[in-house]
């Protein structure tokens, strides 16, 4: 074993130590500070001569000048192995129900529990045969994990070639038990169990290549999957004010995307939040599979409470576990609120450590870690030909609202896709509030171009309308256009609008996309005459109405079919087309 | 024999640093100068320097004066005796009454496990159609009162306090006026509710210092009666006064500022106070009701903008009336479809077309024709001001909702509110 080194606590100033050492450190690596009969995880972030500044997971309350320091030699490590899903971590892996187990109702500094269950048995198919040659993440066997195969593979940090020397017979097994032993092309012989190790801030790349994002990722929210979309193995961010719904819409695509494994990264927001997640997962059905949410789901829960350099690693953590997963083939959606509380906690470190400030006071690397995360995104070919993805959106929480400010701006420059939620809308009632102008996506959607096209216009123009009316008022305003602003409500209201909290509204299958938009088109390009202005408005609302209602219907149901015979009937009334 | 120190090398804003050893981060220390004895808290070590925030504040203090550490961090007596007390930021009594020393518990404590918190499912009535209809306040609710200073946001909270119905109210004032904090002892008194509160008060001339301890030690005390399975009631006013104690410490500490003068863990700060709002898998709640005033009524300031970013919404009190517009109650839906089945689509429609009203208004006073559309609105609009708006309206929620479907009906045809079917089946009043 290496010998770790010591040293000695002579600074306190909030979550940053500075440590006095003896031998050498290494930047990042993992030290624990020890006041009294806790030991406090932390890491290395800066060393200038014989003093390291470290920043603490927990709090420093009680650490005195002098207090010893630990050092581990290892950097900031997750561990990888069956059992990950349906948990749900704090920012540094600690299991929080197992926790709970042990603390109650508070959590106690110092105390950190294995992440997966040693205990729990899992069964073991052995993939790789004695005299096989590996590399980093090929196969050595699978285990079930709920409804996914999970693959034991070749640790991702082993460099060149191992030999299999011996591996298990089918059978139970548990984590930390040796399952196969390897030998490197030197003669040097290691045991694996179905654990690795594997540190937070640098990405796992055991594939060929990465690939252009092509498919939608279907999420089921209309305005984003017709108009914004987002691809499997993109990025996307959704900025908006507080209040706009930035993390209802989060939860609605954890629930409804069509991922294999959804991480939900709960960075520095509120616990009362994933509370609802914590508590509603298990009893709601995933559609696709018919078991429960939670089997594909894993929670990184460091809230706004929790100590802040634990928000800083929850993304990794995160993030690392996405790209886990990505190595079995599986296509993994990661989202991540806050992405602005994980800048934040960059923020405070930084400060701390009287590093020259950028704008805002964030420090002036900030935009090549944000560049950095969203890079770990990706659809990539993995040796054995299978893909796996990891699509990432983030929310943004911008200072004011005002998206001119280092976090928004960065996070632009990076992602696929931008979902701004606006004030106005979310104002307005109008949820999704994702502003149907301003946002943009470099992804293919689930309708034509044509179609597409058609419908921005529409959009484009009903505001012109509207804007001009609120100069010279609605009766300077001709029939026509008011017609055309009429219509770009209507769009807006029963088809970019939908209840995230109905059973039917709040999840539209990518088929009924098409043919719910579909006969909106049809209104929009159907001439209809009126003879003022207030029996449009009137008919316009009857027809929303009808739509509405339409919406919160079973698809191709029995009443759904009834209810699309009084639209047609409701069309013809009006129109003027052949 | 615990070491007195003699050096204090620095005094600056209200921290002086003192060259002593084997101190603890976040300790205590009493500091003896010709003023009196005050207490201090360490907040920052390096090396052998000690920097200490005094909480009387630094006035007076000489270089030559005592510091001597309590080898403790700051603590507050938990025991039932204190409900009907009043206490300064620093836990001295303001009531003429002995000190408390029983059961004493540390302050800003560590974070609840989210696994063991509920979803929060109890409606708390308030009688305030703006906030039972349209923004239903929750038990375990964090949500802050933004206004501008002059508006009667006190008031407002000691009337929700009065009416809602918990076991124990705890206030933390802060740069809080006299007269506020008699008229908060007056109201609690005369309602009969001042032997199940507790009152932690900083008033406006108290030291600065004192106006930081007052949330931790108001939502410490409310963890523990909590964990006693008791449903508390904490009011936080002024918030605004609190953040400004911060930066007034972070600036003298030379923190690099992160947002007009605000340090950049403004968020964090807020947020570990905020989130001491809980409900208790297995005990009692703490549900938390705060104050924001908004310099020069700009929501955008740092203040607001980050509360806002931490509180499970806010309501908006502009002219003595809550806003139907940014007013929100994020836990709402929680409560609103439990309550009756029409609840949902009347605060929705009628939310929707106030909205339009205030549209119609815009118009009408840019000189713009009124269609009959325009007249009907302005009417609704008219009602809708006077019979849900106005703060002097005490009626139960479900009044409330009656009192909604009238108003629409009087303005309104069926098909105009957009209210599904069955509903206007059912709730359209018969004439
Ligand atoms: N799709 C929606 N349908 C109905 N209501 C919504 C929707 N989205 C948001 N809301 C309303 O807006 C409130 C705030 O939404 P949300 O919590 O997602 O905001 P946020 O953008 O995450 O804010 P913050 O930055 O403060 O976390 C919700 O509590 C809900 O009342
Ligand atoms: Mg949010």
């Amino acid at each position: 074993m290496l010998e770790c080194g010591k040293g000695r606590v002579v600074g306190v100033n909030g979550n940053m130590l500075t440590v006095e050492f003896d031998t050498k450190v290494t930047q990042n690596e993992v030290a624990y500070a020890v006041a009294g009969d806790v030991r406090l995880k932390s890491e290395v972030i800066r060393v200038r001569g014989n003093r390291a500044d470290l920043q603490v997971f927990e709090s420093t309350a009680s650490l005195k000048v002098g207090d010893p320091v630990e050092f581990t030699g290892d950097l900031l490590s997750v561990d990888l192995g069956p059992g990950l899903l349906t948990k749900v971590y704090d920012g540094l892996q600690n299991p929080l129900n197992e926790l709970a187990e042990q603390t109650g109702f508070f959590l106690k500094r110092g105390v950190y529990l294995p992440a997966l269950d040693t205990a729990a048995k899992w069964d073991f198919t052995p993939i790789a045969k004695i005299g096989d040659k590996l590399k980093a993440g090929d196969k050595i066997g699978s285990v079930p994990e709920g409804i996914f195969k999970h693959y034991i593979m070749l640790p991702f940090s082993f460099h060149g070639e191992w030999e299999i020397v011996s591996v298990n017979q089918p059978g139970a097994y548990a984590v930390n038990d040796v399952i196969a032993t390897v030998k490197s092309t030197s003669g040097e012989m290691k045991n694996l169990t179905m654990v690795q190790k594997w540190p937070v801030k640098i990405p796992i790349k055991c594939y060929k290549e990465k690939i252009l994002p092509e498919k939608t990722l279907i999420t089921q929210q209309r305005i984003i999957d017709t108009l914004f979309p987002v691809a499997v193995g993109g990025t996307f961010c959704t900025p908006g004010p507080f209040g706009a719904g930035k993390t209802v819409l989060q939860h609605a695509l954890s629930k409804f995307a069509e991922a294999d494994i959804v991480i939900i990264a709960a960075c520095g927001e509120r616990a009362g939040e994933v509370v609802e997640i914590l508590r509603e997962f298990p009893h709601l059905e995933d559609p696709k599979t018919g078991k429960s949410l939670m089997e594909r789901s894993i929670i990184i829960c460091n809230t706004s409470s929790m100590p802040v350099a634990a928000r800083e690693a929850s993304v990794y953590t995160a993030v690392t576990l996405a790209e886990y997963y990505r190595q079995m083939g599986l296509n993994c959606l990661l989202l991540a609120d806050s992405t602005s509380r994980w800048a934040q906690a960059l923020r405070e470190m930084s400060g701390r450590l009287e590093e020259i400030p950028g704008e805002e006071a964030f420090p002036a690397y900030l935009e090549s870690l944000i560049a950095g995360f969203y890079e770990r995104a990706g659809l990539v070919k993995l040796f054995d030909g299978a893909s796996g993805s990891i699509t990432i959106g983030g929310s943004v929480s911008p200072a004011g609202g005002n998206f001119e400010e280092p976090v928004t701006q960065a996070t632009l420059k990076v992602v696929g896709a931008f979902l701004g939620l606006s004030r106005e809308r979310s104002d307005a009632r109008r949820f999704p509030a994702i502003h149907p102008l301003d946002s943009w996506s470099h992804y293919k959607s689930v309708v034509s171009d044509d179609k597409l096209r058609k419908a921005r216009q529409t959009l484009k123009r009903g505001t012109e309308v509207n804007q001009m009316m609120k100069v010279i008022g609605e009766e300077g305003t001709n029939i026509d256009d008011f017609q055309i602003y009429l219509k770009s409500e209507f769009l807006d209201y029963v088809y970019l609008q939908q209840n995230t909290f109905d059973r039917v509204d709040g999840a539209t299958s990518e088929e009924r996309q098409r043919y719910v938009f579909d006969k909106v088109l049809k209104v929009i390009d159907t001439k209809f005459s009126f003879e003022d202005k207030d029996k449009a408005r009137r008919f316009f609302l009857e027809l929303r109405q009808n739509f509405t209602e339409w919406n919160y219907m079973e698809f191709q149901g029995e009443k759904f079919k009834k209810q699309e015979a009084a639209i047609e009937a409701k069309i013809k009334e009006r129109s003027t087309n052949a | 024999m615990r070491k007195v120190y003699h050096r204090i090398i620095q005094i600056a804003g209200n921290v002086i640093t003192v060259e002593a050893e084997n101190v603890g981060y976040n300790e205590l220390a009493e500091v003896k100068s010709s003023r009196g004895v005050s207490l201090a808290q360490v907040i920052r070590l390096q090396d052998n320097k000690v920097f200490l925030q005094v909480f009387a504040g630094s006035r007076g203090i000489s270089t030559g004066d005592e510091v001597r550490f309590l080898q403790q961090p700051m603590k507050v007596s938990a025991s039932e005796n204190l409900l009907g007390r009043i206490f300064t930021g620093a836990g001295v009594p303001r009531d003429g009454r002995a000190p408390l020393q029983d059961d004493m518990i540390d302050i800003g404590g560590p974070s609840v496990n989210p696994a063991k918190r509920i979803i929060p499912k109890k409606m708390i009535r308030t009688g305030i159609p703006m906030i039972d209809v349209f923004n239903t306040l929750v038990e375990s609710q964090k949500i802050p009162v933004f206004s501008i200073a002059g508006e009667p946001y006190n008031k407002l909270l000691a009337r929700i306090a009065m009416q809602a119905e918990v076991d124990v109210i705890i206030l933390g004032g802060m740069g809080l006026k006299y007269d506020d904090y008699l008229f908060f002892k007056n109201t609690l008194d005369e309602q009969g509710a001042l032997s199940r509160s507790v009152m932690f008060i900083h008033t406006a001339s108290d030291p600065v210092v004192e106006c930081l301890l007052v949330p931790d030690m108001a939502l410490a005390v409310a963890e523990s009666f909590a964990l006693k399975k008791k449903r508390v009631l904490v009011l936080l006013t002024d918030m605004t006064n609190f953040a400004d104690a911060m930066k007034e410490i972070a600036i003298t500490m030379e923190q690099i500022p992160s947002n007009r003068g605000y340090p950049g863990d403004l968020y964090s700060q807020l947020a570990s106070r905020y989130e001491k709002a809980v409900d208790f898998d297995e005990a009692g709640s703490i549900t938390i009701l705060a104050t924001t005033t908004m310099p020069g009524d700009d929501v955008t300031h740092p203040i607001p903008d980050n509360t806002g970013y931490i509180t499970e919404g806010q309501f908006y009190l502009r002219g003595g009336r809550i806003e139907p517009f940014g007013s929100l109650s994020r836990l709402k839906q929680q409560v609103n479809g439990h309550t009756r089945s029409d609840h949902r689509a009347i605060m929705d429609t009628m939310i929707r077309l106030f909205a339009d009203y205030r549209e119609t208004l815009e118009k009408q006073s840019m000189g713009f024709q009124m269609s009959t559309w325009d007249s009907k609105l302005l009417k609704y609009g008219a009602l809708f001001e006077s019979r849900m708006m106005d703060l002097s309206v005490n009626i139960p929620l479900e009044e409330a909702l009656d009192l909604g479907w009238k108003t629409l009906a009087e303005c309104f045809d069926k098909t105009e509110t957009g209210i599904k079917s069955d509903l206007v089946e059912q709730f359209w009043p018969i004439k």
